[in-house]
């Protein structure tokens, strides 16, 4: 841990932990370094646009250069002509009857037929010897578009006579949207708002603006695809969810599931992105119909058009309260954009209704969400879900509440805070730790770093230090300081009823003298350290040092997607519990050898630990390797959490959530008043994770999410012409993403409150501190400059007034 | 056209190159060193800093024709690279090419046989360690361009300060890590650095 780290205990009166398992050494609660560390830091780390196989060809994808459009004709002929390419397909050389695919709703084309419905839609893919000439070749191919107007906005989406933009919808929302270009709408009603606002003393109101946010993962959407002599396909890929890639390739390629055989390999990153399937299906086309391997790689213009981004959003907000700081009542409505394909929307809108209020106890609310279709870009999943722009938008109202009563902002949320039993719009209880309070508590009470510490070195100012950095903008004069709190919820799982269950396949033998536990799920590791936990949790039951973790494919039951902070959950659960399957195995195996030689056999608890079949009070029974010998253990099972269920279509109501996960945030800011430039001090972040199952990766999981936050609070905004629904900054260059000279000191103060509901008590950690560095560093700008500031990212026009 | 350069101290040659390849196409496509990586492909990201003649660049904005005769050092050959520089040349690296790796030293490193669970007995450049140690790598795609610029800035400066390593890494992308761990390894890999002086 950094010096500017620390752990704290539970405060008195909180859960005590869950009893764990063995304390064989690399278990869970060690900061045990990663598996693949040495092959990443040495280059060898295969990612998906790392794959290479003799005589495999480059595919390309040609894009829509407009957002809506009718396509009158496709000519391929001069592209299909050029030296060096094998192939060029188009919507008419689709395989099957199913052209489309989609993670809930089957909405999107594989290749766009009839109609574009968004810029950079996918019209036509090329196979070549060369990746140049592939690009060369999808130049050449000529379509003729006929222009139509764009939907970009609620107003234009439902306006009489609009446009539909799936004119034939029959998804299972349509019969309750109130607008066939509405994806999804979710009320939640309960209490009585509309009275309760009449006990309100304040009552403030506001809207607010969330921008079109980029996964902006660095490692581009890429794979391979290599044509087998079965007639099936070996897809080798970067993606977050195997199994429901499968799901949704095999019926377009019209091949059984069990002919599409997928490995994972490298993910750089993916913050959603990945859910989305991108380029396997076009890498598959190619390969069956020329017959060799293709490789498909992204460049970062394409990526920009290749994944779903986070929804930008619109929030109205009202929030009453009484003179001694107490919420009456909370209305909102809150417009996500989907743009032109459904992907992750109907989930994104239960989930930023239903955490709308916060980490509040609100018992009046009257809530809307609804997401809308326009040809804007498509957005689905990004880190947070739904719940970031909520939190961006109630953090606002909670510091304009606690302004119009004169009350310390963190006073004001700590009156407010929910906790255990604290009852969620949705009448849902909270029925696990909800430290809301102290974790502002614990951000609070951080000192504050110095002030004008450019000045710290001497006389001459550090511009290094000012914002503007070295630039040279600035010594320091126009410079203003501000500080700002945020908290923030988050669900934890796939919620609503979803089936969220995992596979994990765990066996357990004998090599060269030593046991040895081998782990294979399909879990997607994407960079948070998923194969790190599952060889502690196995280690930790199975008392073995030496673990395996196989590469994730599809020859292993489903593990679910990396998303929703669910993985060491549902995964790690998955593992643990076939661990424990298999231990009781091997007990067995040694009560049937050795049974007769001691009665602790049959009579103690017995646990593996050291290499050792040992009694709950310590005595050695046998080695496991005596126990195994020449037999091994192998099972495969599937593992669920406890049930969610879906939120009612009318009220709202509903067990819909499995566990929540919660981080406070405390930003510092200096602000340049006359140049509009702002610079993050200090981002300080307290989380409770439940259980800190490796806490070296808890707190990277930590920095990396409030630095997410931080960049949307600041700088990254997919900018979409408004007349055209063009996309207008689709590279690192205009597209800005935080960098290290952007990025302040993150000291983390961790919790551990055992949930007692999930396994060893841990609490999915990876989206919640995304939510509130989002508002914290608005509230500080706030704080720094008087300004309202409803709309983020923040960008030199809104502090200048220019 | 044919390029003729030196990579990780060996001679290396490349045929029939497009004009307008770039050296990291060459580097991953037709070298098999996919080491130094394809982010962002137009000098943002620093994905793919490699050095050349010792100086850290964006691989994907030099032309390969740019590369004819002189010298390139990229993550793949960075723990030689270091090893070199501390054994044989003190403070100035490599840049001479007169130490270059052996074709047997070549193939034990790529079956070099590491620790399934830390990794420790690989044989690595203290800042490709520290960057392990210190949990620097997530995804980790942008580690092979962070380790090379890192190593350069220790090269360099033994002891840098935070601002130092910020302006030096300023060119280099991280989405995973929020850079806070990046930076407790630089300054790891400067300490044990110093220790062992």
């Amino acid at each position: 841990m950094g010096s500017q780290t620390r752990a704290t205990t539970a405060p008195s009166g909180s859960p005590t932990s869950i009893k764990q398992g063995s304390k064989t050494r690399g278990g869970i609660g060690e900061s045990t370094l990663r598996p693949d560390g040495t092959l990443k830091v040495t280059g060898e780390f295969a990612y998906s646009s790392d794959m290479w196989h003799e005589d495999m060809l480059w595919g390309y994808t040609l894009r829509s250069t407009t957002a809506h459009a009718e396509i009158r004709s496709i000519d391929t002929s001069e592209a299909l002509a050029t030296s060096g390419v094998y192939a060029v397909l188009t919507y008419d050389d689709l395989p099957t009857g199913m052209k489309n695919y989609g993670l809930e709703i089957q909405d999107t084309p594989v290749l766009a037929h009839g109609r574009v419905r968004h810029h950079g839609e996918p019209v036509a893919i090329v196979a070549a010897d060369h990746p140049e000439t592939a690009r060369r070749a999808a130049a050449k191919i000529r379509i003729d578009y006929a222009e139509l107007p764009v939907i970009t906005d609620e107003a234009s989406a439902t306006a009489p006579g609009a446009l539909l933009i799936h004119e034939n919808r029959d998804d299972h929302h349509i019969g309750h949207v109130p607008h066939p270009n509405i994806v999804h709408r979710q009320p939640i009603v309960r209490g009585d708002a509309a009275a309760a606002a009449e006990r309100a003393d304040v009552i403030v109101s506001g809207d607010y603006v969330f921008g079109m946010q980029d996964q902006a993962f660095l490692g581009p959407e890429s794979g391979l695809a290599v044509p087998a002599e079965d007639g099936g396909v070996d897809l080798y890929v970067a993606t977050q969810w195997l199994h429901s890639d499968l799901r949704q390739i095999a019926p377009v390629l019209g091949l059984p599931e069990d002919k599409i055989r997928m490995t994972l390999s490298g993910v750089g990153g993916a913050f959603g992105g990945r859910e989305d399937l991108s380029m396997q299906i076009h890498a598959c086309l190619l390969a069956l119909r020329t017959g060799k391997p293709v490789k498909i790689v992204y460049n970062r213009f394409e990526s920009f058009f290749g994944h779903v981004h986070r929804h930008p959003a619109k929030l109205h907000y009202e929030h009453g309260a009484t003179r001694d700081g107490k919420l009456t009542h909370m209305k909102c409505r809150i417009v996500l954009d989907g743009g032109a394909y459904a992907s992750a929307s109907p989930a994104v809108v239960g989930n930023a209704a239903s955490l709308s209020a916060g980490p509040y106890v609100i018992e009046d609310v009257d809530i809307e969400a609804v997401a809308l279709y326009t040809n804007n870009p498509p957005c689905g999943a990004m880190r947070g879900f739904g719940a970031v722009q909520a939190c961006f938008a109630y953090e606002a109202q909670m510091d304009k509440l606690a302004a119009e009563l004169d009350m310390d902002p963190v006073e004001f949320r700590r009156i407010n805070a929910m906790e255990q039993g604290t009852l969620l719009p949705t009448g849902q209880s909270c029925d696990s730790p909800a430290p809301v309070a102290e974790l502002l508590r614990l951000v609070k009470s951080r000192p504050l770093p110095p002030e004008q510490q450019w000045l710290a070195a001497g006389e001459q100012a550090d511009v290094r230090a000012l914002p503007g950095g070295l630039s040279n903008t600035t010594h320091g004069e126009g410079v203003v300081r501000g500080v700002g709190y945020a908290v923030g919820i988050k669900n934890v799982g796939f919620s609503e009823g979803f089936d969220d269950y995992s596979t994990a396949r765990v066996r357990m033998e004998v090599i060269n003298g030593e046991a040895v536990a081998t782990v294979h799920t399909a879990m997607a590791e994407v960079g948070q350290g998923g194969v790190t936990v599952h060889a502690q949790i196995a280690r930790t039951e199975l008392g073995v040092s030496q673990v395996t973790i196989r590469p994730a494919d599809t020859q292993v039951g489903s593990a679910g997607s990396t998303s929703a902070s669910r993985q060491t959950y549902v995964t790690g659960g998955a593992v643990k519990h076939t661990c424990e399957n298999v231990r009781e195995k091997v007990l067995e195996l040694g009560r049937v050898k050795f049974g007769t030689y001691h009665p602790a056999w049959a009579t103690a608890e017995l646990l593996l630990e050291g290499g050792k079949v040992v009694t709950d009070g310590g005595e050695v029974l046998a080695d496991i390797v005596d126990v195994l010998e020449n037999e091994s253990v192998d099972l495969e099972l599937e593992w669920r959490h406890r049930p969610t269920e879906p939120f009612d279509l009318r009220t709202g109501q509903g067990n819909g959530h499995v566990q929540y996960s919660f981080a406070a945030h405390r930003a510092v800011v200096e602000v340049d008043t006359e140049l509009g430039l702002v610079k993050v001090i200090e981002l300080a972040v307290a989380q409770d994770v439940g259980k800190a199952l490796n806490p070296l990766s808890v707190l990277g999981q930590i920095q990396g999410g409030t630095t997410q936050g931080m960049g949307v609070a600041v700088m990254e905004e997919i900018i979409v012409d408004p007349k055209t629904a063009k996309v207008r900054n689709p590279s690192f260059t205009d597209y800005l993403i935080p960098t290290i000279l952007d990025t302040p000191t993150i000291p983390v103060d961790v919790l551990e409150l055992a949930d007692e509901h999930a396994p060893y008590g841990l609490r999915g950690i990876g989206e919640a501190p995304t939510l509130s560095s989002t508002p914290a560093v608005l509230a500080a700008i706030r704080n720094a400059t008087g300004l309202e500031l409803n709309r983020t990212p923040v960008r030199p026009e809104h502090l200048t007034g220019t | 056209m044919r390029v003729n350069f030196t990579v990780n101290g060996r001679q290396q040659e490349a045929d029939d190159v497009w004009e307008g390849e770039s050296l990291l196409y060459v580097l991953r496509e037709r070298m098999g060193l996919p080491g130094s990586k394809n982010a962002c492909e137009q000098g943002e990201c620093g994905s793919c800093t490699v050095r050349l003649d010792g100086v850290p660049v964006c691989s994907c904005l030099v032309a390969a024709g740019q590369v004819e005769g002189r010298e390139v050092v990229t993550v793949e050959g960075l723990a030689d690279y270091a090893k070199h520089r501390e054994d044989a040349h003190p403070g100035t690296g490599c840049a001479s090419g007169a130490c270059g790796t052996t074709l047997d030293a070549a193939k034990r490193w790529e079956a070099r046989p590491t620790d399934g669970r830390t990794g420790e007995a690989a044989e690595l450049a203290p800042v490709q360690q520290a960057f392990i140690d210190a949990g620097a790598v997530q995804c980790g795609f942008c580690t092979p361009g962070l380790l090379v610029a890192a190593d350069e800035l220790l090269e360099q400066n033994a002891s840098p300060s935070d601002a130092d390593i910020r302006e030096a890494l300023s060119g280099n992308l991280c989405r995973c890590t929020g850079y806070e761990k990046i930076l407790d390894a630089v300054r790891l890999a400067a300490a044990r650095q110093e220790e062992t002086v």
